[in-house]
Formats: structure tokens, C-alpha cells, sequence
């Protein structure tokens, strides 16, 4: 399953897109240590798979949470060298920046 | 005189199998799913479908979720205590006291689908109480992809229950009446359910019929679930769950804009599209409990070798 989760600032809507498929055959789960802010943890979905998510915690504090590495990424452009998506070989984490 | 008939108001609905007998059955398990506007319970015996019934939910969730059970349950003989595992699901999900699992709507939505309709389904259109939410599946009826109104009741069956009282038409007669128009009229510009009763009343102070208004009101509300629709795409076969799914009015029109029709059930069908929710988080249940009694088996059997092993 595909979950995004969003956020808007004064230059437009963001998403982290996580696709649950992908997460689960992932061994590492290294987004979770990657973060800096701590946004992502691994939760049992619907389907009883373990899969990586966006902390409850952290949902409503990803514009706040996400800009430093934002900042680093130049914001957008293909070559994206996030902490997290660095950490997800399957490419199952995605960003819309 | 004041008319107190409450047109709003929709027929809740309980059926139980005639030629099943949940006493001789290893396993009972249960789905909930307490909407915004309506709550539902289906149980299944050893996986095939026992009862359903489908209530109004109440200012409580809890309350609401025991009622749709009872309904469903008590003509049965079964208690609370016969109930092997039970599943909550829907807006007030949390809220279920007998459930030992959540699951959410999308999720049962999409597997209770794939159950009615077959495993070709792969787009779903729930029609809900207060939102409306596409969903992408795959054979199975796990989900691949959803999209969700924004945050507005506008389209969805709170709002056609507004309708029906500001109208004075039974609720059930909406979808038959709004194609008793002469020619399609422009939808309507607003579906937003606050100001459906001015615009509505504007509309007859303007000459419109009855027919008329409810035929632009359907039109208005299949326009904007359609857009959402087409935000995600159509994949065949596609079937549309909840409420509004059984008003021909509004699906009717949804098919004419995407053009893709929806499958229909078959006319001696039991099955109901308002429970596909709960009878998908019935056969979550069933899932569960079945996936809970191997896990014992396998530690009570590592615990007898271990114990062989050790003597």
C-alpha cells in the first residue's frame, strides 16, 4: 500500500510516499536509525508486515522536522541524497522535493 | 399541519443464514465497522457469512457497535462469550469494546470487495457517510493505493440525507426519481450539505421540480467523486461500497462520466454493498484467529520437543 504523508509550507505541498510493498522485504530497516529527527518507526500494518511509517508523533511536525535535510537537497532536482532514502535500497521511501 | 416524517431516515437491514447453524462451527468471528453516519456487523461462521445487520450509529461509538451487533447476534442465541475474534473497523474503530484488533476502513473496504464482487475487482469507490475514498487492489483485495476527499462532508451520505428532508423524498426513492426528468439538468453548483437546503429551496423557488433538483443534486455529487476518481485512475473491473452505492441516482452518473461500468450484484444477492466494511474486517477476523491458532500450535509443539528433549 502506498501511504503519503504531506505537509505545506509558503512554497507549496510535500509528501513522503512509503510503499508498504516494497518495505517488507527489506531486512535492514535502516530508515528508522538514518532519520536525524527520528520521523520514521516500524509499525504492524493491516496485514500483520511489519513496515516502516511515520511516527504519529512526527506527522504533524514534518515541515519543521524535514527542512534541514530539505535544505541540504537543494530542494529538489533528481539527485537526492536524503538520510532516509540513502537507507532504502528497495526504494520503497520517496520524496516529493 | 407540521409533517414529521423523517425522510432521511434509511431501512436498516438484518439477515441471517437460513441453513447455517453457528453451534456446529469451530470458529465465530465478527466484523464492526462504526461509521460516521451508519454502523454495521457481519459474522461469519468458520469463514462463510452467518448475519449481517446495519444500524444508524448513535452519539456513542461503543453503543453503536454493540447495537449493530445484537442486531445481528441476538436473534441467534450468540453471546459476546461465543465470539472467537472480532475486528473494529471505520471511523470509530477504537471504539469497538469486544474487538481485539483494529484494521482500517480502507483496508476492510477493499478485502470485503474483493469477497462480493470477486477477485477481479481492482478499483473501489467506498461512497461513505461523511468521505468518499477511492482504492486500488490487487487480486487478492490487498490494497495498492487510496485517495480521500478533502476535509467536507459535501457528496457523501450525510449530504444526501439533508437532501431528502429539505426535498421531503424518502431517501430511497432519490436515485429512481432523479431520472424522472424530461433532460439532464446542469448540476448543481454547490454540493457542499450546509448550504444544500438554500440552494436547494432557490432551485424550487425557481421553477425546478422535485425530480429535477434531486437529478442536478445526483449530478453534482457524481461530478465531484468522479474527479476523484480520475485522480487515481480506473483499473476494471470497479466497484463501489457504502451507502451511496445503493443509490442508482449517483452511481448511474459516475459511470457515465468515467466510462467504466460498475459490477452489480447479482439481483437474488443477500449481500449488501453498505456492509462490505465490516464483512471485509469479519474476514480479517477470521484470518487473525486462524493465523493465532497455528502460532500456538507451533509453540506448543516446539514446547512438547523441547520438553522430549530435554527428559
Amino acid at each position: 500500500m502506498i501511504s503519503n504523508y504531506g505537509y505545506e509550507d509558503g512554497s507549496g505541498f510535500y509528501y513522503i510516499t512509503i510503499d508498504s510493498d516494497i518495505c517488507t522485504c527489506c531486512q535492514d530497516r535502516g530508515c528508522v536509525t538514518a532519520c536525524p529527527q527520528g520521523v520514521y518507526v516500524l509499525e504492524v500494518d493491516d496485514y500483520d508486515e511489519l513496515v516502516a511509517v511515520v511516527a504519529e508523533s512526527r506527522r504533524k511536525r514534518l515541515r519543521e522536522l524535514c527542512s534541514p535535510c530539505k535544505g541540504q537537497n537543494g530542494g529538489g532536482g533528481t539527485e537526492r541524497h536524503l538520510p532516509c532514502t540513502d537507507a532504502c535500497p528497495g526504494g520503497a521511501i520517496r520524496h516529493s522535493w | 399541519m407540521t409533517d414529521t416524517r423523517e425522510y432521511w431516515r434509511w431501512s436498516e437491514r438484518t439477515w441471517h443464514a437460513p441453513d447455517l447453524d453457528w453451534r456446529q462451527a469451530g470458529a465465530v468471528t465478527v466484523g464492526v465497522d462504526v461509521g460516521s453516519v451508519s454502523s454495521q456487523a457481519v459474522i461469519l461462521a468458520d469463514g462463510r457469512l452467518l448475519a449481517f445487520h446495519s444500524t444508524r450509529t448513535g452519539s456513542s461509538s461503543p453503543d453503536s457497535a454493540l447495537r449493530a451487533l445484537k442486531g445481528a447476534s441476538e436473534p441467534l442465541g450468540l453471546a459476546l462469550d461465543d465470539i472467537s475474534y472480532a475486528v473494529g473497523t471505520g471511523y470509530g474503530r477504537v471504539n469497538v469494546p469486544f474487538a481485539q484488533r483494529t484494521i482500517t476502513e480502507i483496508a476492510c473496504h477493499a478485502r470485503g470487495a474483493n469477497y462480493m464482487a470477486g477477485p477481479s475487482v481492482r478499483t473501489i469507490l467506498d461512497m461513505g457517510g461523511q468521505d468518499c475514498k477511492v482504492i486500488r487492489c490487487d487480486e487478492r483485495g490487498k490494497v495498492l493505493n487510496f485517495i480521500m476527499n478533502d476535509k467536507c462532508a459535501a457528496g457523501t451520505g450525510r449530504g444526501m440525507e439533508v437532501i431528502a428532508d429539505v426535498l421531503s423524498v424518502p431517501i430511497e426513492e432519490i436515485g429512481p426519481r432523479s431520472f424522472e426528468v424530461d433532460e439532464e439538468p446542469p448540476p448543481v453548483s454547490n454540493v457542499c450539505t450546509v448550504f444544500a437546503k438554500s440552494e436547494a429551496t432557490s432551485l424550487l423557488r425557481a421553477g425546478w421540480s422535485v425530480n429535477r433538483v434531486l437529478a442536478a443534486y445526483c449530478a453534482a455529487m457524481a461530478q465531484r467523486v468522479a474527479g476523484l476518481i480520475e485522480r487515481l485512475g480506473v483499473e476494471r473491473e470497479f466497484f463501489i461500497t457504502g451507502g451511496i452505492g445503493k443509490n442508482i441516482g449517483v452511481t448511474r452518473r459516475i459511470e457515465r462520466l468515467i466510462g467504466v461500468e460498475s459490477v452489480r450484484l447479482p439481483a437474488d444477492s443477500v449481500l449488501d454493498p453498505q456492509i462490505a466494511g465490516a464483512l471485509g474486517a469479519a474476514l480479517f477476523a477470521h484470518s487473525l484467529y486462524k493465523k493465532a491458532l497455528q502460532e500456538k500450535a507451533g509453540v506448543q509443539e516446539a514446547g512438547s520437543r523441547s520438553g522430549v528433549a530435554g527428559a
